[in-house]
């Protein structure tokens, strides 16, 4: 009890005393991980209602394998992503290991098939009752994308919410590719990670209070902005 | 109307599921400016016919040709023509927003847009409802919407599944003087329905299907007087065609 305590007491010090290295910390885990949902989102929207609304041979196993994928371990990914980064790999040259831009790389690729997996399901949802609308009207390709993407904007901005909640609480990756270097690319859930092996439990715990707040805020402003907007869905 | 797509030629259109034809061997045509309505029981093919005719699914045999069409084809082509229905199915946009939309892929030029978007919506009644997110409308302004919608780019021919089904009157009267004011500008109409009452206030010419053939065709007033087969008087009678 008297570490719960304590961490609630800390967490609200840390904030309160405007503690530097907690709002470095902050900053970089939305920087790095809105920076990865960004670019999963465009990759994983366009290709989700792209293959929402086309028909061709293997369709449906290349459904179940975006669905599965929705399941990469953080770890696998973050290992990829290291022998493809590492100075021997293919891509060693760049010098991105141990940078924010490796720890957006893995958590892009672990986030876009969340996001096209669910664009997927949504936009497959509306252009069922849209189908024969849209083609009276003659809308096709790029348009037809357009249209469903705009009009299930509201349900997209869930599925964002999915891809940031996977991205922000992931810790395997980022600590493979980043290396928890302090001022550099410490995250919040590799701080935490870092505290509880040291057995600074209640900094630990302090720093998990602050990440679910954040998480919360997030998730409370994009359902604000979908709420406001979003009266005129589904009805 | 020189310019009509129309006049519109069904040639033994023949549409089978599964071996089973639904629609066989039914040849019609559909005249620039003119008011078609489709009568017949419910599972006699009226709207797999309406929508072998729009193109929204291909016949497995026979042909549909557009004489005026002067070659046009895809996309141009379905610019001329709109279809309404059943259940009105609105963009999740706002009212004037759904216009526009219709209108862009219509091919209307930006300089039209906005003329015609006004046009539309005060001709549906439903100018001071243009910012209204259009699925928070009644279902009968759905629906005035949806035609208004239809008929926003002048289309030399609108196919209607039964569009008012399930309106109340006041709706129904409104949606029925809407098409009769664009028939009277040239637009051809063709129009499933299942109100008999309709059907005699809007039709100029009848098409009679059942089972899946066309049985009748005829001006309206001859057919409501006499029609020729059994099954459009016991149709026409009240009673049960199976």
């Amino acid at each position: 009890m008297g570490d719960i305590q304590a961490a609630f007491s800390l967490a609200a010090n840390l904030i309160l005393t405007g503690d530097r290295d907690l709002f470095e910390i902050v900053g970089l885990s939305l920087s790095v991980s809105m920076t990865a949902v960004a670019v999963a989102c465009a990759i994983g929207m366009t290709t989700g209602a792209a293959i929402a609304v086309t028909r061709f041979p293997g369709r449906g196993m290349i459904v179940i394998l975006l669905n599965a994928l929705m399941g990469l371990p953080p770890v696998v990914v973050g290992l990829a992503v290291y022998l493809v980064l590492s100075r021997a790999g293919p891509l060693g040259v760049l010098g991105l290991l141990y940078t924010p831009t490796a720890m957006i790389i893995a958590q892009a690729i672990l986030v876009t098939p969340v996001v096209a997996a669910l664009t997927r399901q949504v936009v497959d949802d509306l252009h069922r009752e849209y189908d024969e609308a849209l083609k009276s009207l003659g809308v096709r390709g790029i348009g037809l994308v357009r249209t469903l993407l705009w009009d299930a904007r509201y349900s997209l901005i869930t599925v964002a919410l999915a891809g940031f909640g996977r991205a922000v609480a992931e810790v395997g990756a980022v600590i493979i590719v980043g290396g928890n270097i302090d001022h550099l690319t410490r995250t919040m859930t590799t701080a935490i990670a870092l505290e509880t092996s040291k057995g600074n439990l209640a900094l630990a715990l302090a720093l998990g209070i602050v990440l679910v707040g954040i998480s919360l805020a997030v998730n409370g402003a994009l359902s604000g902005v979908g709420g406001v907007a979003g009266r005129s869905r589904n009805v | 109307m020189s310019d009509s797509v129309l006049p519109l030629s069904a040639l033994n259109l023949r549409y089978e599921v599964n071996g089973a034809p639904l629609i066989d061997d039914i040849s019609m045509t559909v005249a620039p400016g003119s008011f078609t309505v489709v009568l017949g029981p419910n599972g006699a093919g009226k709207s797999l016919l309406l929508r072998l005719l729009h193109g929204l699914i291909t016949p497995t045999s026979g042909r549909i040709d557009w004489a005026g069409s002067g070659g046009l084809r895809g996309r141009t082509l379905r610019q001329r023509q709109a279809m309404v229905f059943q259940r009105p199915v609105l963009l999740r946009r706002s009212v004037e927003a759904n216009v526009r939309y219709a209108l862009k892929w219509q091919g209307a030029k930006p300089a039209e847009l906005q003329e015609a978007c006004e046009f539309a919506l005060q001709r549906a009644g439903l100018a001071d409802r243009r910012r209204v997110p259009a699925r928070l409308l009644s279902f009968g302004e759905q629906q005035r919407l949806v035609v208004a919608r239809a008929l926003a780019g002048k289309p030399d021919i609108l196919f209607l599944d039964e569009p008012t089904a399930s309106l109340d009157p006041s709706s129904v009267q409104r949606i029925e003087a809407l098409l009769v004011d664009a028939n009277k500008a040239g637009t051809a109409m063709v129009l499933v329905t299942h109100d008999i009452g309709q059907a005699r206030r809007l039709g100029q010419n009848i098409v009679f299907v059942h089972r899946g053939r066309l049985v009748e065709n005829e001006a309206a007033e001859p057919f409501f007087s006499s029609p020729q087969s059994g099954a459009a008087r016991a149709y026409l009678g009240g009673e049960i065609v199976v």
